[in-house]
């Protein structure tokens, strides 16, 4: 299929794996400890598991699985307001159907809609803009979640709605940004990453300006990376050339999608229709200074949070979850106290369980077999 | 048994009005009317047409097709009503035929049991019959008892149908998926995933137009083909919800090894596979309706392979992977791309209500 394969080409492949390792075999680090490379991207992480990426790799190239799945960091607190608002009568909750799983303090989106509440999968805002349109007796919400890849089209829709002049539209607004997240990770005292897998699909909407600061301040490479398989290496090869050569960068990969500057419409949309928050709570994270968006007043007939007094309850997450040294590379996922027992996919605890994105439900579901040769191996290591 | 002097000879009602309502479920007349004008009306067999409670088969006949019965039931609940490819009715026909033959049984008999939401049109219940009847006819089964129930608005979404169905098993003919064994083929009869896509397409909110028909079909005849050619094979499923996925996971669990597929054997339409590719779901947990996986000894493959080759639902038939002795329970795959991946069961469920 074109555009499909050739990004797939396993010859490529494999041509790509030996540059690989014949690259870690100059890096003297990798020679002591393994090189930590995390890819910030839920896409990237659900890439590498469902082509089997990360069992090509030589074993002194070690993956972390980043915080870049918005479904994932979304914290309880959150899940509880839009649980409140989509259990009013008027209501039509609309959202993307990897958030209907999320659990909450009470339960999730799913469970309410089991309970009765009106709750819809849409594939776009704007199919939720329809619906208000169709529906001019009841309120539409739409859950927005995401980052700047998302972003746009929530902000157009909006936009949109004023344009038309459809009042009984709104958005419950979580949408965060990446940069502040990276910076929080870079600033954890037991950080050890050697690079970055930068975001495709932000970066298609920001540009790659952004991401400088890590280069420049915290000397670390990063490579823009494409969602294909053949992407993913290539990329991979570019931040462990940069490391062998010394260098610190912001490269593109992704070359055919994102440019340096990023996409202006969209980012003027974001603009006339966001501001910053002064801070924003992520799951296993806590919360990070500016790292969400609010809507701006002159939109606040749109803006679900203002139009229904939302509990906005502020919930601690579970005790035992580790998530937060999953997410900063710390320990690996099967490490965890909760993984696999009190923490699976069907009754996900912590946030990575959540979607097919976040790092501990792509090991569950896909990396049984070398998850379990890697405890024998250190169990053998250790006797 | 001879069942001709038990037919009714009594004037077959007819419904005078354009939809259903509660007095259709009432049990009196308009009941009788809607029963005798939609169903009796298009099922047409000896067997139903006395309208007893119960359709009484002749044991001595069922006994020429096998020493043992097979008795299974299905609900449908297939959202949207009528989709590429098929409807509910052919669906709920082919559906339980299917897990009759998938077992090695002839299937012969069917009931049907139709929960209907008024205000459902009664032309379009008469087009949902005259599918079944089609159906039915056309697989050499009959539907020879059934009910009907009206329900109150939001009650139901429209129509609801079960059937269940008799058949009989072949004297030499035993299949389990315990019986599965290191160095067994892995084998389906064509492409994968077109049901699941064509029902997502046809609800229409994707605004994705694709050609993807259903592929709902009647299996017993290609299983027959491939029961003579391979009588040593050891299990078939017809990979319905939850796909290709998650019957090779029960195989494996069943019978305690493990099952090898390789991607790039992996049969899939093209329209079926940018479909997934766009909307991010995984072929192999996609619905089929008229396909099955068959578990067969190494040395009998291909002979499974070239008598499915030679009937029509089996043209594209593929071996698709092998049983080995690896970690028991587990399935991999062997991507495209050169890596393995291990492929779950799903949790939860990956599309709503398909089948």
């Amino acid at each position: 299929m074109k555009y499909v394969d050739e990004y797939r080409d396993r010859e490529k492949a494999q041509i790509l794996v030996r540059e690989i390792e014949r690259l870690v075999a100059d890096i003297p680090t990798a020679r002591r400890r393994p090189l930590q490379i995390m890819e910030v991207c839920g896409g990237h992480t659900h890439a590498i598991f469902r082509y089997g990426i990360e069992g090509m790799l030589p074993k002194s190239i070690e993956l972390v699985h980043g915080p870049g799945c918005p479904v994932c960091v979304l914290p309880m607190g959150r899940v509880d307001d839009c649980v409140a608002i989509a259990e009013r009568p008027e209501v039509i909750l609309t959202t993307f159907g990897d958030a209907l799983r999320v659990p909450g303090s009470r339960k999730s989106l799913l469970q309410a809609k089991a309970d009765g509440a009106d709750v819809r999968i849409v594939y776009s805002p704007m199919d939720a803009l329809a619906l208000a349109r169709r529906n001019p007796g009841r309120e539409v919400v739409f859950f927005g979640i995401g980052f700047e890849t998302t972003m746009p089209s929530t902000a157009l829709t909006v936009l949109q709605a004023e344009r038309e002049g459809i009042e009984n539209f709104s958005v419950f607004c979580n949408h965060i940004t990446i940069v502040p997240t990276i910076k929080a990770i870079l600033d954890s005292p037991d950080l050890h990453l050697d690079g970055f897998l930068g975001p495709g699909h932000v970066s298609m909407v920001i540009g790659t300006a952004p991401y400088e600061f890590i280069a420049s301040f915290y000397k670390k490479p990063m490579v823009i990376a494409g969602f294909e398989p053949l992407d993913v290496l290539q990329s991979l090869w570019m931040v462990l050339k940069q490391i062998k050569e010394g260098r610190c960068a912001i490269e593109n990969q992704y070359a055919r999608i994102v440019q340096e500057d990023g996409n202006s419409p969209a980012l003027r949309a974001v603009a006339h229709v966001y501001e910053l928050r002064e801070f924003f709570e992520w799951r296993g994270l806590g919360s990070i200074d500016h790292s969400g968006v609010m809507m701006r007043v002159e939109y606040a007939r749109f803006d679900a949070e203002r139009k229904f007094a939302v509990p906005n309850a502020k919930i601690a997450d579970p005790k035992s979850c580790q998530c937060g040294e999953v997410l900063r590379g710390v320990i690996k996922p099967w490490e965890c106290k909760v993984f696999g027992s009190a923490c699976t996919p069907e009754t996900p605890l912590g946030a990575l369980m959540v979607s097919s994105e976040g790092a501990c439900s792509a090991y569950y579901q896909y990396g049984g077999v070398k998850r379990q040769r890697e405890k024998i191996a250190v169990e053998a290591g250790a006797a | 048994m001879n069942i001709a002097p038990f037919i009714n000879k009594r004037p077959r009602g007819k419904v005078h009005v354009p939809t259903v309502t509660l007095a259709h479920g009432g049990g009196g007349k308009a009941m009788k009317d809607l029963i005798d004008d939609v169903f009796l009306q298009a099922f047409d067999n000896p067997l139903l047409a006395p309208l007893d409670d119960q359709a009484r088969l002749d044991l001595a006949a069922l006994g020429r097709h096998g020493d043992r019965l097979a008795f299974t039931t299905d609900s449908f609940v297939v959202d949207p009503l009528v989709f590429p490819g098929g409807d509910i009715g052919k669906l709920a026909v082919c559906g339980t035929i299917n897990d009759l033959a998938v077992g090695g049984a002839t299937p012969l008999y069917l009931s049907c049991a139709v929960i209907v939401e008024e205000g459902v049109s009664i032309d379009f219940l008469r087009q949902i019959a005259r599918s079944m009847a089609q159906t039915a006819r056309e697989a050499g089964v009959s539907i020879v008892t059934g009910d009907t129930k009206i329900v109150n608005k939001s009650a139901c979404d429209k129509m609801f149908i079960t059937t269940s169905g008799i058949g009989a098993i072949r004297t030499d003919v035993e299949l389990g998926a315990q019986y599965a064994q290191p160095g067994d083929a892995v084998l389906v009869n064509g492409v994968l995933g077109d049901h699941g896509a064509a029902i997502l397409c046809a609800r229409g909110d994707l605004a994705l137009e694709t050609p993807i028909a259903s592929d709902c079909a009647p299996l017993h005849d290609l299983v027959s083909a491939l029961l003579v050619a391979a009588p040593a094979t050891r299990f078939i499923r017809d990979p319905t919800r939850g796909g290709v996925a998650t019957v090779l996971n029960e195989i494996a669990e069943a019978a305690q090894v493990a099952i090898e597929i390789e991607e790039a054997a992996t049969p899939l339409r093209d329209e079926v596979r940018g479909f997934c590719e766009i909307l991010g779901l995984d072929p192999l947990y996609l619905a089929n309706e008229g396909k099955l996986v068959a578990i067969v000894p190494q040395e009998q493959s291909q002979d499974a392979l070239a008598a499915m080759q030679a009937q029509p639902l089996g043209r594209e038939a593929r071996r698709i992977g092998h049983v080995t002795k690896g970690e028991p329970g587990r399935v991999t795959m062997r991507t495209t791309f050169g890596g393995s991946r291990i492929v779950d069961m799903l949790v939860g469920e990956q599309l709503p209500r398909i089948c």
